[in-house]
């Protein structure tokens, strides 16, 4: 399934780190989790996402990068329908995951979300304890059962590489971590009622390296079992932690490709613009 | 110059000065009614003297209370003989108690024509259940008439057989509040019960007639049983009437006062330090566990503390919810637009309404309309004597209710504002419903907010008065809202308030002089209980914030 293409002579990389042993993927070959198909968004009379179809590949990391207000944030929030809560969003088109549009009427909105998970670019814990955070999800299913809540959240801080960090604290406020020990204290939240897809808006915009770092990683084993979608600023990171990219622009998609390939051989003038910093 | 004005540093005196000039004034005024109101309770030394003037001569002892310096053209102008040479003349306003004797309790005299002040060690006060102190000589104590001990030995044997009778009045208090009141109901209940068999058209005469037989048969013994009390009771009363002693007057008289009607006695100028605090020990809890005298200017004000802590309580246990969740209907659900905007400029001006207008409100709706209908569903039997159709703490506690109701709605939507959207985000991300995320974070997280709300309302309806004069507090009520007869909480009873009973001792009061300090004192407890609702409240604020720290705090 998985195609090799070394044909081509690479482009000069422009000082992106290079993954030499990875092998191009075609993203015709992958396993689709999501598929968007003419999707259209307004905020009021201004269109901010302009006919975008793409799939998204499962058990991958798909990044979406391009300049501030390109609409990557907004069609990362199209999948758990987090656009809901904005009054003038208006959104035609569809999103399928599995088969099924989550646009149609009929579709529990809390439900998809449980589906579809979410971190932010701040992190956000709830003012409770480490403990109670990891739990939330699982009590709003309806989840009493002590010991069942304890382990889940011991394997939850376990993979976000936070257990050692904090088994000892778990009763205090989530407050008290810092600020990668919150973030990866959220995407433990979200891994603990086990969605199908993690959507990262921007997550290590408020961290500093080590943190972010952290969080890469974490990233990189995640993929295993879910299918991610991550927004960055960070073209470095992109390149580092993505199996594909897609590059937006005003709202559209320029190009999407496996990131190897987008980064070094990009099809169209604009991202190579953009990813050599010509842009703007 | 010119620089040091550019410098900033003449804004910084001045809001400095500002800041400083309101602590001034703040701690000022809790000084002056802590010194005045506190101060009442010390026994001043009794003072004994002549005043000579124009070959009159009277002899005084009692208490000085004042001490001015008038400008001695006014006092000649009021027919004094001051010598021409003197400009100013000092005055004395002294507490000669005996009201029932002279019919003045305080008078003033000009220092220029009164001997030295002496201190006689004989020299008694006693605090009386009516016509205020008494100050006199102790000549004896009498038992049923019969002199029982004479000169030194008198004060000691007082003392000891005061005891005894304010045991047993305390004993004839008792059972009048408490056997006597509960009959007094039961017979009231059976009334009531007849008066409701009456009116019922769904019972059979024979059935009525049968039951109304069985009440009278109740009430007939809920009349014995009042007739054995009545006569424990004279018993108790004559009982504790059995001793009596005999004092001198400052004018010679020599009078008897039953021990029954004194309160306390003290021989002030005998009296040590320590003794005097123990005294004033007594005095004070006296003040704060007693129920008012003499049309309020004497005795305690348990009824007014209690009556104000209960208002608050029924206040905020009514405001909160009905705030909090009108705040969050206005924040989180309604469409943010044109109606919610006007309802928002609504509530807002609602808190600027005069609440004397909240109070005419409260009198018209909750009191007659509400109240009047709830008596003619519920208690028809006992109409045209209103039940719930007159004012009461219900009634005041919803009005203040209604007065506070902006407060704590603006506080809590100003909470619910506050709260970060990711927080929102995170929760509605994990598959919380809008309703979950609501209950599970927003609403513990702006309970604070909450907290500061009801903290501002306590503050604004324990210090109200003026709209509660009209829905339910009144100057006397000695059944207090709570007792030990079914239902226990009395929510249509009438209330005392301490703020009205400041204005009530204050300005309604027969005698004015001897209120004063009463004003005081009623005041400093007005503010203490204020400030102790307020602290509890500011405690749980604390621990919530502490509870429910996030980042942005």
């Amino acid at each position: 399934m998985m195609e090799q293409n070394e044909s081509k002579a690479p482009m000069p990389s422009h000082g992106l780190p290079q993954n030499g042993k990875r092998r191009t993927l075609n993203l015709r070959n992958e396993e689709v989790s999501m598929e968007v198909r003419g999707l259209n968004l307004y905020y009021g009379s201004d269109q901010a996402l302009k006919d975008i179809s793409m799939v998204i590949p499962k058990k991958r990391v798909t990044a979406f990068i391009g300049p501030s207000g390109c609409g990557k944030s907004t069609l990362l929030r199209c999948f758990n329908r987090m656009n809901d809560l904005i009054d003038i969003c208006r959104i035609e088109g569809e999103i399928k995951i599995d088969q099924q549009d989550i646009y149609h009427p009929s579709v529990d909105v809390p439900e998809l979300r449980r589906k579809v998970g979410m971190v932010f670019q701040k992190p956000n814990p709830f003012p409770k304890s480490i403990y109670e955070n990891i739990a939330y999800g699982l009590r709003l299913q309806g989840v009493k059962n002590r010991r069942k809540l304890d382990e889940v959240v011991e394997n939850s801080l376990r993979r976000a590489a936070l257990w050692d960090e904090v088994k000892d604290r778990l009763n205090d406020n989530a407050f008290g971590l810092s600020g990668g020990q919150q973030q990866r204290l959220v995407i433990a939240r979200a891994i603990a009622i086990e969605p199908e897809v993690i959507l990262l808006d921007e997550p290590c915009s408020a961290l500093d390296p080590i943190s972010t770092a952290k969080v890469e990683e974490l990233i990189i084993d995640l993929k295993e079992s879910y299918t991610i979608v991550i927004v960055t600023h960070n073209m470095q990171q992109a390149a580092r932690v993505s199996d594909f990219t897609a590059y937006m622009y005003l709202g559209e998609l320029i190009e999407y490709d496996d990131t190897a390939k987008l980064f070094t051989n990009p099809a169209k003038k604009a991202t190579e613009d953009y990813i050599t910093g010509r842009y703007g | 110059m010119k620089k040091w004005f550019k410098s900033g540093d003449p804004w910084i005196w001045m809001i400095g000065g500002a800041v400083s000039i309101s602590l001034i004034m703040v701690i000022g005024l809790l000084l002056l009614i802590a010194v005045r109101g506190l101060g009442h309770f010390w026994q001043p030394p009794i003072v004994e003297t002549t005043f000579t003037q124009n070959g009159e001569v009277q002899e005084i002892l009692g208490v000085v209370r004042t001490v001015e310096t008038v400008t001695a053209q006014a006092v000649r102008e009021a027919g004094f003989a001051v010598p021409e040479e003197q400009e100013l003349v000092t005055r004395y306003l002294f507490h000669l108690g005996n009201r029932d004797l002279t019919g003045r309790d305080f008078q003033w005299f000009i220092g220029d024509f009164l001997d030295d002040f002496r201190h006689p060690e004989d020299a008694i006060v006693l605090e009386r259940q009516e016509w205020g102190n008494f100050y006199g000589y102790l000549i004896a104590i009498k038992q049923e008439g019969e002199v029982v001990a004479e000169g030194e030995a008198a004060f000691e044997e007082l003392r000891k057989r005061l005891a005894r009778s304010t045991e047993l009045v305390n004993a004839t208090v008792r059972m009048e509040r408490f056997e006597i009141g509960s009959i007094n109901r039961g017979i009231e209940l059976e009334r009531l019960a007849q008066r409701r068999l009456e009116l019922d058209t769904s019972v059979s005469d024979e059935e009525r007639a049968q039951q109304i037989a069985r009440s009278e048969a109740e009430v007939a013994r809920l009349n014995e049983e009042y007739q054995e009390l009545l006569a424990e009771l004279h018993e108790l009363r004559a009982s504790s009437r059995r001793d009596s002693l005999l004092a001198r007057t400052s004018d010679g008289r020599e009078v008897t006062i039953n021990l029954g009607d004194v309160v306390r006695a003290t021989r002030a100028n005998t009296m040590t330090v320590p003794q005097k605090m123990r005294e004033y020990g007594a005095r004070f809890w006296d003040f704060m566990s007693g129920y008012p005298r003499e049309a309020n200017t004497e005795g305690g004000i348990f009824p007014a503390i209690f009556g104000t802590v209960m208002m608050v309580f029924i206040m905020s246990i009514v405001v909160t919810p009905f705030g909090v969740l009108a705040a969050i209907y206005l924040r989180e659900y309604a469409k943010q637009g044109p109606v919610t905007r006007v309802v928002r400029i609504s509530v807002n001006n609602l808190a600027g309404v005069p609440s004397i207008v909240f109070g005419v409100f409260g009198l018209g709706f909750f009191v007659y309309f509400l109240g009047g209908n709830i008596d003619q569903l519920f208690f028809p039997e006992a109409l045209p004597a209103p039940t719930f159709g007159s004012p009461g703490l219900i009634w005041a506690s919803l009005t203040l209710a209604l007065l506070t109701l902006p407060v704590v709605i603006v506080s809590t939507e100003e909470g619910l504002t506050r709260i970060p959207k990711a927080m929102r985000e995170g929760s509605l991300a994990l598959g919380a419903t809008k309703a979950e995320t609501l209950w599970k974070i927003i609403v513990p997280v702006s309970t604070p907010a909450m907290m500061t709300g009801l903290i501002l309302a306590v503050a604004r309806a324990a210090g109200e008065v003026a709209p509660l004069m009209l829905v339910g507090v009144v100057k006397l009520a000695p059944n207090l809202p709570v007792d030990g007869q079914f239902p226990f909480v009395h929510l249509e009873r009438r209330i005392m308030h301490l703020g009205f009973h400041i204005y009530d001792v204050g300005f309604q009061s027969p005698n004015a002089e001897a209120a004063r300090p009463l004003v005081y004192a009623t005041a400093l407890v007005l503010v203490l209980l204020i400030l102790v609702l307020n602290l509890t409240a500011i405690a749980v604020r604390n621990r919530l914030r502490e509870r429910y720290k996030s980042a942005g705090d």
